[in-house]
């Protein structure tokens, strides 16, 4: 294997892996901060569950996103270093400032997990908003850094060298306001469909009561939020593609020839010797119209550019980007048929038809969810190549000169298969066990559960979540 | 003064930090691995304890350091990614396990207090152990390349002839006594947060580990002298010396501090050794980023760039340093007053 397809491997394969529980490291909190401050407010042991539940979850997943993203500061100057040569002078101050959000996020995730019965249930309650806040920023500073290598601002390259360097004009480039935007709201997103599924798929098991029925509720109200949002956000963001990166947008969707009144191309095989696409289903103008909100603009195809500028893999930008967009259509739906049968029939405590179906769609939605994440990140990525920095520098031109790459690939592959299957056991096991590790929460919940119905007060350990859980849902629908 | 040599002195301070924190956590790993005798339980446990909620928070200080040194140094981060290329991936593959491994462990099922663990739990623990030694070895060795002068960038190039840089015996040296402070380092916090028995448990292993210190150091005064005379230079000049000295004094105040079971000085001097020490292997490294071919200007970018990284460094630190100091309230606070008793 020739270093630069090592590199680009080992690069696809840390950020494939990190972005997963960067997402969630990102969306968890808000659940937290929403469970907990609901079971403060209503003083309800049952949110409180749910939030500790969360909490175990949020600690292991949040290590496994540390350490990856770890791995990728290192690999950025250890696959990467003459990309970084240029690239870091001019955008390492993104980087900078999401160490910082990072720093914050350790700290407070720290004080958080283990700090439960230590702080005030307040303090405790309040760490979630510096963990929402760092979060947040830090998807907003590193998605702007992948966003300055799609469209490079700030700085010029004079004998290979950058000059003239304005840090504020690169993290404001003209894909920032909307690329990590959209991340930040598909992180959302994907929390939410992917805790909802953990629930649904509970439900089916026959688990019953309140504590489940909560967690689904919570959950899926974060993802269908989020859903009709992205549907506007991830269209700002293909008119931002069609704007400054139009060989990506023909890339996505595989269009060949500059084409006035464009259709758009769902699915099919591009055939990049014949230039057809086969098998396809077209629907008339409507590329024109989402690119450029006019039915019978001009959008440019690949043979507008120089074919040594094409994306490399069409073929896998096209399929990445109709599956993004698919799930992101079906998230919609099932926001659609969610809100619909809350107010149809959950609030009116009717029973629900095709109980059993709406759950297994919302069980399929959660891993379908993070299918579209890692589609998006494959279009965004994919697109942009052999570029990696956009029309400046090819990838070639930025990769290492050191031998030996193919043996890291293979060893972080299997460090992360490793990783990623002891996770999942655990992550299940978590699930399983009714009451894994006697929280200490427990000392407190009959404070809590007492002012709203002693018959809550159960000192079984094993029962008090269910139970508690029960009586907490009947307040709630009185 | 040049803004690349205060950003340096920055990121000579993350480095410090990483060591005097993170440090300990490694170290903690190192002594969970060679947990022994009646305690053995009680010991991970202590070490676990103490970890748990700052360890992460520790752990980003190396992320800062790397952040710094690439956005201000771009050309010295590519000089090290491509000269240590080896070591750094071996340390990251430790800095990987080591942290999945200790919440995997955490996560396992698990010894009801006493009991011992299950066998998953085990299987993780020896990883935790492992992956423990190896990063602050790795990324000592790394520290000894970057002064040892083997890492040659000829016209832009890095040049490697013969052993590789992080293999040579004084970077070999400097790895080992980077994997002893660790274990001292942490002993002695440990023996500051713990009482009765197992508070003497880490007071010997915290003397076991000042020892092998002490007599890695009397080691590497002679390769120092001849394999690195420019790094020996350094230190003896009058920039370097105190910090040296002042280094010197704290190793041996922390020492017989532990010997009169004074925890709280000997943790206090064994800060400060630490500080010292490595203080003064920057001031006898400085101007050189990578000696002898790249110095701290050489390798800088640009000017604004390392301006708006000097401007966001107090905003940033005006956050960070509150969080970190109620981190450390609510969970070393106890620390601080059960080790009065």
């Amino acid at each position: 294997m020739d270093s630069l397809t090592a590199a680009r491997a080992s690069f696809a394969v840390s950020l494939a892996f990190h972005i997963i529980f960067a997402a969630l490291g990102v969306g968890l909190p808000v659940l937290l901060c929403a469970a907990e401050g609901l079971g403060l407010w209503k003083r309800d042991a049952t949110w409180y569950a749910l939030a500790r539940r969360w909490s175990k979850a949020t600690g292991i997943l949040f290590v496994v996103g540390a350490v990856s993203g770890t791995t990728i500061s290192f690999e950025l100057g250890l696959l990467w270093p003459r990309f970084m040569n240029i690239a870091s002078g001019v955008i390492g101050l993104a980087f900078a400032l999401e160490g910082f959000t990072f720093f914050l996020e350790a700290i407070f995730l720290g004080i958080y997990l283990y700090g439960w019965d230590r702080i005030s249930p307040l303090a405790h309650w309040l760490c979630t908003l510096p963990l929402v806040f760092s979060g947040a920023a830090g998807t907003w500073m590193v998605v702007s850094a992948n966003a300055w290598m799609n469209a490079p601002a700030g700085f010029k390259l004079v004998n290979g060298r950058a000059t003239d360097i304005n840090p504020i004009a690169a993290i404001f480039n003209p894909a920032t306001p909307i690329e990590p935007l959209h991340m930040l709201v598909a992180a959302y997103q994907v929390t939410g469909f992917g805790v909802a599924a953990v629930y649904a798929f509970a439900l089916l098991q026959g688990r019953r009561g309140a504590y489940y029925r909560r967690g689904l509720t919570l959950s899926l109200l974060l993802g269908t939020v989020m859903a009709p949002i992205q549907a506007v956000v991830g269209d700002s963001a293909a008119q931002n593609v069609a704007q400054i990166q139009p060989v990506k947008l023909a890339a996505m969707e595989a269009l060949f020839n500059t084409t006035t009144g464009a259709p758009l191309t769902i699915m099919g095989i591009p055939d990049m010797a014949t230039q057809q696409v086969y098998l396809a289903v077209r629907i008339p103008k409507l590329l024109s119209f989402l690119a450029y909100r006019d039915v019978n603009s001009t959008v440019q195809g690949l043979n507008a550019f120089p074919r040594s500028d094409w994306p490399s893999y069409v073929l896998m930008v096209h399929w990445a980007f109709d599956l993004m967009v698919g799930i992101g259509g079906l998230m919609i739906l099932t926001a659609l048929i969610s809100w619909f049968v809350y107010f149809r029939y959950v609030r009116r405590n009717q029973p629900v038809p095709l109980r059993i179906w709406l759950l297994r769609g919302l069980a399929i939605m959660g891993p379908l969810s993070f299918v579209a994440l890692e589609a998006g990140w494959i279009v965004t990525e994919g697109g942009r190549q052999p570029w990696v920095i956009y029309n400046i520098m090819r990838v070639e031109d930025g990769v290492t000169t050191t031998p030996g790459l193919g043996i890291t690939l293979f060893l972080f592959i299997g460090i992360y298969l490793l990783l990623a299957v002891t996770l999942i056991a655990l992550l299940l096991r978590l699930g399983r066990d009714k009451n894994p590790f006697l929280p200490p929460f427990q000392q407190n919940a009959p404070k809590y559960v007492a002012q709203q119905d002693s018959r809550d007060t159960t000192s079984d350990a094993d029962s008090s979540v269910d139970s508690s859980v029960d009586s907490g849902a009947n307040t709630t629908a009185q | 003064m040049s803004p690349e040599i205060i950003v340096a002195a920055v990121a000579l301070g993350g480095i410090i930090t990483y060591a005097v924190l993170a440090g300990a956590d490694f170290g903690g790993g190192i002594w969970d691995l060679f947990a022994s005798g009646p305690r053995r339980n009680q010991q991970r446990a202590a070490i676990e304890q103490a970890m748990g909620p700052v360890w992460e928070a520790n752990h980003v200080w190396l992320i800062f350091v790397i952040v710094l040194l690439f956005t201000a140094f771009p050309v010295g981060f590519a000089a090290l990614g491509v000269g240590l290329f080896i070591p750094f991936n071996l340390a990251l593959l430790g800095i990987i396990l080591r942290g999945a491994s200790f919440v995997f462990r955490a996560y396992s099922p698990h010894r009801s207090q006493s009991v011992a663990p299950s066998p998953m739990a085990r299987r993780w623990g020896v990883i935790f152990g492992v992956a423990s030694a190896m990063t602050p070895l790795l990324l000592g060795m790394s520290l000894g390349a970057v002064s040892a002068g083997g890492l040659r960038i000829v016209g832009g190039q890095v040049v490697i002839s013969g052993i590789p840089p992080w293999l040579t015996p004084l970077a070999l040296m400097t790895g080992m006594l980077a994997l002893a402070l660790c274990t001292y380092l942490a002993a002695t916090y440990l023996a500051n947060e713990t009482t009765g028995r197992l508070r003497e448990d880490f007071r010997g292993r915290a003397l076991l580990a000042g020892t092998a210190m002490a007599g890695l150091s009397l080691m590497l005064l002679p390769l120092l002298a001849l394999g690195a005379p420019h790094l020996w230079q350094g230190l003896l000049r009058p920039q370097a010396l105190p910090a040296v000295l002042l280094g010197v004094a704290a190793a041996l105040v922390s020492g017989w501090a532990l010997l009169r079971r004074r925890y709280r000085l000997a943790r206090i001097s064994a800060i400060i050794q630490v500080v010292c020490l490595l203080a003064g292997w920057g001031l006898a490294q400085y101007p050189y980023l990578i000696y002898p071919d790249l110095t701290l200007s050489a390798a800088a970018g640009s000017e604004a760039t390392l301006r708006f990284v000097l401007f966001s460094l107090p905003l940033g630190l005006v956050l960070l340093l509150p969080s970190l100091w109620l981190l450390f309230k609510v969970f070393k606070g106890n620390g601080l007053s059960a080790s009065k008793q």
